[in-house]
């Protein structure tokens, strides 16, 4: 069994990418970076205490100590010049000036500062007397998987088994055919398929650590669940991590230099990283373009991640976007070992 | 390539012998399966080259070894070796082939770690990783220094002993003339003398070279003449003359150097070699070096 070619061609794909120590931050490191990253800066945290100003005047400092008792909103007095460049600044969402009658200013395009009129009314009216006649009580929920983060981790899974077959399969292919070790290779009774099946079963193996690795982080961290079954979501990332291979092999299939496949690795990849719904929705693009951005690969793995991990959904109601994942990896493949340039 | 016949027996060290371009690599690569000629029979080991499994099986009793392969470099030579053995049926054992090219102590280095010496030694050691009744070796000691050549000489002399049948390049007469058996001098794709070393010398007529420089540069008149002279070829900076017998030879020429008045300011004899032979057929020295 040791000495299957075929077990031999892939412990040794295995060695070279584990002995480069750029490569595997960039497949293990990088997309863990990149969750920490945006996981903090687009945590849901809600909205937090509302900053306001209370315009120097009459009364201003009752007015400041009445807003700021509402646990919404934090108020301090200032002076004009300073209430004016911190209202265009954004450092507070509206100005409070007293008087009779008392005058809110604010940018009403600004969701805060909206929310912040609301919340300053409902306090100042309170103060001076006002009785609601309904009684009303607050019920507060969680939704766990609506969440930025949730919507995030799956994105990054499939854009890193993009990457990682791209970039795997691709550059070893390209250095290998230019130091003229596949020509090497050739001289030898080595079946062709076992070194291209060596490349796909070294990627298999380094899936499951890169899964583990991003899944059990956006766990660990952010608290991102699989809401479907483990099963279903190991099924779609083989399914992608094969369907990438068979694409990185093709981008790989001619190139002689690595300059040269370095160009057409960014043609396949930064159309998807920006079309296929990473880092935001799909669905702000314009309805026409909709059709073609779902027939991406990238796309197609993104919304069956996304429909197992947050939706919880099953693996038969995802036939569709699985099918176009598999048909891309099936044709690339077979156009791959048609045009693979050999020496 | 034009107009190539050769026919190498079993157990021959045949060298392809010539300066870069020569058409050395491209004719052992048509031999090796690796390019497809553009016509004529190509027979090796009594097998004209299939594609799929009969040429599987023609490989099984090859070894290789290509003259710009960079192995990989993350790999450690035991791994390299062990990757290599694993294409073949019958092979040699990792421990056998290391201590063929005398690598047991490098076993655990990495390829990028390795002299340029042990690259082509690991290089060799993976062509006779599968017991090979037929060694290609492309320019083998290309760009190596001479202690990493003679082991390597004595890699193929050994490989030989043992019964192995070897086709080299070279553009390194003195290799030919140690290892190979037979050469054939190739130039712009052609070959232009077959037979082996001794009797390509021995086609100059003469076995020494004299060779000698004036130092006003000029050539005298009457060196056919002088005894035992059997060519005389202006070169750039000399003149060499082939004789048959210097030690007649070399007093003719002082007295006729003498005579004529001039100087000498270089004068030197050796024993004829294969860069002789390729000087008398091509006018051009092999080596620019």
């Amino acid at each position: 069994m040791n000495e299957h070619p075929l077990y031999q061609l892939t412990l040794a794909r295995m060695r070279e990418f584990y002995r480069e120590p750029e490569a595997v931050f960039w497949v293990f490191g990088f997309p863990i970076v990149l969750a920490f990253a945006l996981g903090l800066a687009f945590r849901n945290s809600g909205p937090g205490e509302l900053k306001v100003g209370v315009a120097t005047g009459a009364g201003d400092s009752a007015l400041a100590a009445t807003l700021d008792a509402s646990p919404q909103l934090g108020a301090a007095v200032l002076d004009s010049g300073a209430a004016r460049l911190r209202l265009r600044t954004g450092r507070i969402a509206l100005l409070v000036v007293p008087g009779d009658p008392v005058v809110y200013r604010y940018d009403s395009t600004r969701t805060e500062s909206r929310l912040a009129r609301l919340e300053v009314d409902d306090a100042l009216q309170r103060a001076r007397g006002r009785s609601d006649p309904a009684r009303v009580r607050d019920e507060r929920i969680v939704e766990a998987g609506s969440r930025y983060i949730d919507f995030l981790i799956p994105g990054l899974l499939g854009m890193n088994l993009l990457g990682s077959g791209i970039w795997g399969v691709g550059f070893s292919v390209v250095q290998a055919r230019q130091k003229k070790l596949l020509k090497r290779f050739m001289a030898t009774p080595m079946r062709r398929s076992h070194y291209l099946l060596g490349f796909i079963l070294s990627r298999l193996v380094f899936l499951f650590v890169e899964v583990i690795a991003l899944v059990g982080f956006g766990r660990l961290m952010f608290g991102v669940g699989v809401r479907g079954s483990v099963f279903g979501l190991a099924a779609i990332t083989i399914l992608g991590a094969l369907a990438f291979a068979g694409l990185g092999l093709l981008v790989a299939s001619r190139a002689r230099t690595i300059e040269g496949v370095s160009g057409l690795m960014n043609l396949v990849m930064l159309p998807m990283w920006i079309l296929s719904g990473t880092f935001f929705s799909y669905a702000r693009f314009p309805d026409a373009m909709i059709p073609f951005v779902k027939a991406l690969p990238l796309t197609a793995l993104n919304d069956a991640l996304r429909a197992v991990m947050i939706d919880g959904s099953a693996l038969t109601g995802l036939g569709a976007p699985l099918a176009i994942v598999a048909a891309w990896g099936a044709v690339s493949f077979v156009i791959a070992l048609r045009i693979f340039r050999w020496r | 390539m034009a107009g190539l016949d050769l026919t190498v027996p079993t157990g021959e060290c045949f060298g392809l012998l010539g300066p870069n371009g020569a058409g050395k690599t491209t004719t052992i690569e048509i031999l090796e399966g690796l390019t497809p000629p553009d016509g004529g029979d190509v027979q090796v080991l009594g097998t004209p080259w299939r594609d799929g499994a009969e040429g599987r099986a023609l490989r099984e009793r090859l070894g290789i070894q290509l003259q710009e392969t960079q192995l990989a470099d993350k790999l450690t030579v035991t791994e390299t070796v062990t990757l290599f053995r694993s294409f073949y049926r019958r092979s040699h054992t990792v421990d056998e082939v290391l201590a063929l090219v005398e690598l047991e102590e490098k076993r655990g280095a990495r390829v990028s770690t390795l002299s340029g010496g042990q690259k082509q030694r690991l290089a060799v050691a993976c062509a006779l990783v599968s017991r090979p009744e037929l060694l290609f070796l492309d320019e083998p000691t290309t760009g190596l220094d001479p202690q990493s050549r003679r082991q390597l000489w004595e890699i193929i002399r050994k490989f030989k002993v043992a019964g192995g049948t070897v086709l080299l390049t070279t553009h390194y007469m003195e290799e030919a003339e140690r290892l190979c058996d037979r050469v054939a001098i190739m130039d712009h794709g052609k070959v232009i003398a077959l037979g082996t070393p001794a009797e390509l010398i021995a086609s100059l007529g003469a076995d020494q070279i004299v060779e000698f420089a004036l130092s006003d540069g000029s050539t005298p008149a009457g060196l056919d003449a002088l005894p035992g002279v059997k060519g005389v070829r202006p070169g750039p900076d000399r003149i060499a003359l082939t004789v048959a017998q210097v030690h007649r030879a070399v007093p003719a020429l002082l007295g006729l150097v003498e005579r004529q008045g001039a100087e000498l300011s270089l004068l030197a004899t050796h024993q004829a070699t294969l860069d002789d032979v390729f000087v008398a057929l091509t006018g051009r020295q092999l080596r620019d070096e």
